[in-house]
């Protein structure tokens, strides 16, 4: 097989995060390859140096056996490569065929009619569906994702690189994307799909490589593949932590979750039917890819995220875990805080979501305690004291509580935040990657705070990406795929491929785990 | 019918003024920069046509005409896009905050052009520039002294047709070709174009020079041609400036619009003095204020209208007032 790409001992990192660990990768001709890993695996990043929005640190790309340099999109067109990134890059309030004009070769006559007729060419070979006038603000997500192909179709690329490109499409969507893609492995084109859906990497792929914590692990050809073989090449092997797990002991229930659905701002059902119980004294942690629905189901809970009729969410707080319980669904954020559910999410960005990065601690103490005080003057006490104290107990490296937390390290903001949390004297805590980021030394902190929190008889929700972690620390876990819960397992009896598999492989309905 | 044709022959000029302020803003926001510095810019214009036409004629024997007229454009223009770079460098190479700097420009353009202006006043109230004044305010011939329609259609300086040109002219730019399209796109979203290849850096920069230049011959045109070609230390360029910058809210970014919407703002300023003599009474001098805030308030009622009909098309860039840095993440 002939090499139209070839990646050789390729490094990238970001600051001190290393991405891509020297991976040697080829794409052959004609091909369709699927790139498998987990959330961080390194996938996108791999191939944004491809497509010339990253370039690598150390290493070399060859383009039909010739080392070339990409420094640019357009690089990357020049040699025939072409990729449909997870967000679209595509202008709203342009039609199709102004989007497929854009940055056109300027030594060409600019002629949106003769765009139209060749990309409408392009369509009827591929058997597209696109109404040229329509305005990308109009159109669904299908469509979005069909002009960008056509779009990079229209560039005469060789090399197709589709980011996640099924992660918003209805399954009809998908099988006709299949379709698109499988006419143009037949009209010779090498297509690249990243993904980290098990199903179909096996229905549309070649090849498989996989990819995990920024290494390249291997490659195997598809109809010799099958799902336990690559879910233990995504997962590897079993990592010992030494995570302190004390028993549960006293658990009562706190929170029973039931028929619970979430449908997105853009019609996709994102939670569909999620059922399960949290109790206090353990801790349950939430598994699933990112975006399979773990941000919603916690905002959901804490009252963020509007939910579909019919689900429900049931607050126990009495102590013996009977008595009345408390609808949550519909009630204010507020109010569900105040009743003793708290919620720490660490988004990407870190401040994103929970802190203001240009305040101090101090500050960012108060924004959850700003109602306390005399007449309409603030109480600056208490949260300067509160700040004072999370600054010692959890070691906290800051100048002072009032330096601005946008200028302190990652780990240190997440301390902040969690230990905010924490302070609050929860009854039910959640954290979503609590520990992003952070090293070694500060991430067992956290799992300490987490560890000490279950034994106060708190119900802790830990959304993890790291399974190792995820296994030591939890007593069970819940398994999302696809917006469903595909399995709640026991942590201590479970393994790493049955997480992996059910992390990446949905269930058939009837199906029973456990 | 006298004051009517007053009022029109008073509109028209007031509404040019704007009508350039606006397209250079129009071109400036095209590019997703929200340059707040148009005041300051049309002082930095007008300042430096007035200086450039009051060295020449008082120290050339003969003045010609072309000459004049070319000198007070270039220097005009000079500044002001020198003005636009100052913002350019500040938001898109450092990433300064937008607002602020427009409103330091703004400060900036007016005290620079006042502090020069000292010493061409030399202690009197105001200096004029009669040479340069007599050539924008030349009339076209014959077609001007046909009556009325003369008067009311053929009876402005160059600038004034100048403009109606140059905004077709944007029209079609924008609409119409390669690079504007690829400005459009810019101001929508930068990652895009930057992902098609565009240099975005370029595409900011550009438009928010050239854009500032078109601002400053509003102020050019105000001194030499509206102001009869008087230079005194007043606040009036920096009223007009802010109203260019209502205009191209009110035309909904779009050249075309501002041809009749800088007449409308024109007719709407000088309502206070006209109407009252059309239907023959007399108003108190606080109304008049009252009414010159008329303009304004069109464009509120604009901007409500618009936001409730929430048509894509009528919004203002999508990616206006923010920096584009790429490797953000």
């Amino acid at each position: 097989m002939e090499s139209a790409i070839s990646l050789k001992h390729v490094t990238k990192t970001f600051g001190p995060v290393v991405a891509n660990k020297d991976v040697s990768l080829d794409i052959y001709k004609g091909e369709i390859l699927s790139l498998l890993g987990e959330n961080g695996s390194g996938k996108t990043t791999l191939l944004n140096m491809i497509a010339g929005i990253y370039y690598p640190d150390a290493g070399e790309v060859l383009v039909n056996g010739k080392p070339v340099e990409i420094r640019s999109p357009k690089d990357a067109f020049n040699l025939g490569i072409g990729m449909i990134h997870q967000h679209f890059k595509l202008v709203d309030v342009f039609t199709a065929t102004e989007n497929i004009a854009l940055g056109l070769d300027s030594k060409e006559k600019f002629d949106l009619k003769a765009v139209r007729k060749k990309a409408q060419e392009i369509c009827d070979k591929y058997h597209f569906e696109m109404d040229f006038n329509q305005k990308v603000y109009s159109m669904s997500v299908s469509q979005k994702q069909t002009l960008e192909i056509i779009k990079v179709l229209y560039r005469g690329v060789d090399i197709l690189i589709l980011d996640e490109p099924t992660a918003v499409l209805t399954p009809q969507e998908t099988e006709k994307l299949f379709a698109v893609i499988r006419n143009m492995k037949a009209d010779g084109k090498s297509v690249v799909i990243i993904t980290h859906k098990l199903h179909e990497v096996l229905e549309i792929s070649d090849r498989v490589s996989i990819l995990r914590k920024g290494e390249y692990i291997g490659s195997v050809d598809t109809k010799d593949a099958d799902e336990s073989i690559l879910t233990e090449m995504m997962v590897g092997k079993k990592v010992e932590l030494n995570i302190d797990r004390p028993e549960p002991k006293d658990t009562i229930k706190r929170l029973e979750v039931k028929n619970l659905s979430v449908v997105s701002a853009e019609g996709v059902e994102v939670l569909h039917d999620v059922n399960f119980d949290a109790f206090g004294g353990e801790i349950l942690g939430i598994a699933g890819v990112s975006g399979n629905g773990q941000k919603e189901l916690l905002e959901a809970i804490a009252g963020l995220q509007p939910v579909v009729q019919g689900g429900s969410v049931k607050y126990y707080n009495s102590d013996d875990g009977k008595g009345d319980a408390m609808e949550v669904i519909g009630k204010n954020p507020r109010i569900i805080r105040r009743a003793g559910i708290h919620m720490s999410f660490v988004p990407e960005d870190r401040l994103g979501m929970g802190l203001v990065g240009s305040m101090g601690m101090t500050g960012n103490m108060m924004l959850k305690d700003y109602e306390t005080g005399k007449w309409f003057l603030t109480d600056r006490k208490r949260p300067k004291n509160l700040a004072e104290q999370i600054k010692d107990e959890l070691a906290v490296v800051t100048p002072s509580i009032n330096t601005p937390v946008s200028r302190l390290s990652g780990g240190n903001v997440q301390k902040v935040l969690v230990g905010r949390e924490i302070a609050a004297a929860p009854m039910v805590l959640m954290t979503a990657y609590a520990v992003r980021g952070l090293d070694i030394n500060t991430s067992y902190t956290i799992y300490d705070l987490l560890n000490q929190q279950k034994k106060k008889g708190v119900a802790v929700i830990y959304v993890g990406e790291d399974l190792d972690v995820l296994l030591a620390l939890s007593d069970r876990i819940l398994v999302l795929c696809g917006g469903r819960v595909n399995g709640i397992v026991d942590a201590r009896k479970t393994n790493k491929e049955e997480v992996g598999l059910l992390m990446t492989k949905l269930r058939k309905e009837g199906e029973k785990s456990e | 019918m006298s004051s009517l044709i007053a009022w029109i022959i008073r509109a028209i000029p007031f509404g040019t003024i704007i009508m350039y302020g606006a397209m250079g803003e129009t071109v400036t926001e095209k590019s997703g920069n929200l340059n707040l510095g148009v005041p300051g810019i049309m002082y930095l214009g007008g300042f430096a046509g007035f200086a450039s036409a009051f060295f020449y004629e008082n120290n050339v024997a003969n003045p010609n005409a072309f000459v004049c007229i070319l000198l007070t454009l270039v220097s005009g223009i000079i500044a002001s896009m020198l003005g636009g770079l100052i913002f350019s460098f500040l938001t898109i190479t450092l990433r300064a905050n937008q607002n602020v700097t427009g409103l330091a420009l703004t400060t900036f353009g007016m005290g620079v052009a006042n502090f020069f202006g000292v010493f061409i006043l030399n202690g009197s109230a105001y200096s004029a520039a009669p040479f340069a004044n007599s050539v924008y305010i030349r009339k076209i011939p014959v077609l001007s002294n046909l009556g009325a329609v003369g008067q009311t259609v053929f009876g402005y300086g160059f600038l004034a047709y100048v403009a109606i040109v140059l905004a077709i002219l944007l029209h079609i730019f924008l609409n119409k070709t390669r690079v504007g399209l690829n400005l459009r796109a810019v101001g929508e979203n930068p990652a895009t174009a930057d992902a098609a290849g565009i240099n975005v850096t370029m595409y900011k920069y550009l438009p928010t020079c050239i854009g500032a230049g078109v601002s400053g011959i509003g102020g050019l045109y105000y001194v030499l041609d509206y102001n009869s070609g008087i230079w005194a230390t007043t606040g009036q360029i920096e009223a007009l400036g802010w109203l260019a910058l209502a205009l191209v809210i009110f035309t909904t970014w779009r050249p075309l619009n501002a041809i009749w919407g800088a007449y409308l703002f024109g007719v709407l300023y000088w309502l206070y003095q006209f109407l009252p003599s059309l239907l023959g009474f007399t108003v108190a001098s606080y109304v008049t204020d009252l009414i010159q805030m008329v303009p304004y308030l069109v464009t509120i009622v604009v901007l409500i209208v618009t936001s409730l009909r929430k048509k894509k098309e009528n919004q203002p860039p999508a990616n206006l007032g923010l920096a584009y840095f790429r490797e953000e993440r």
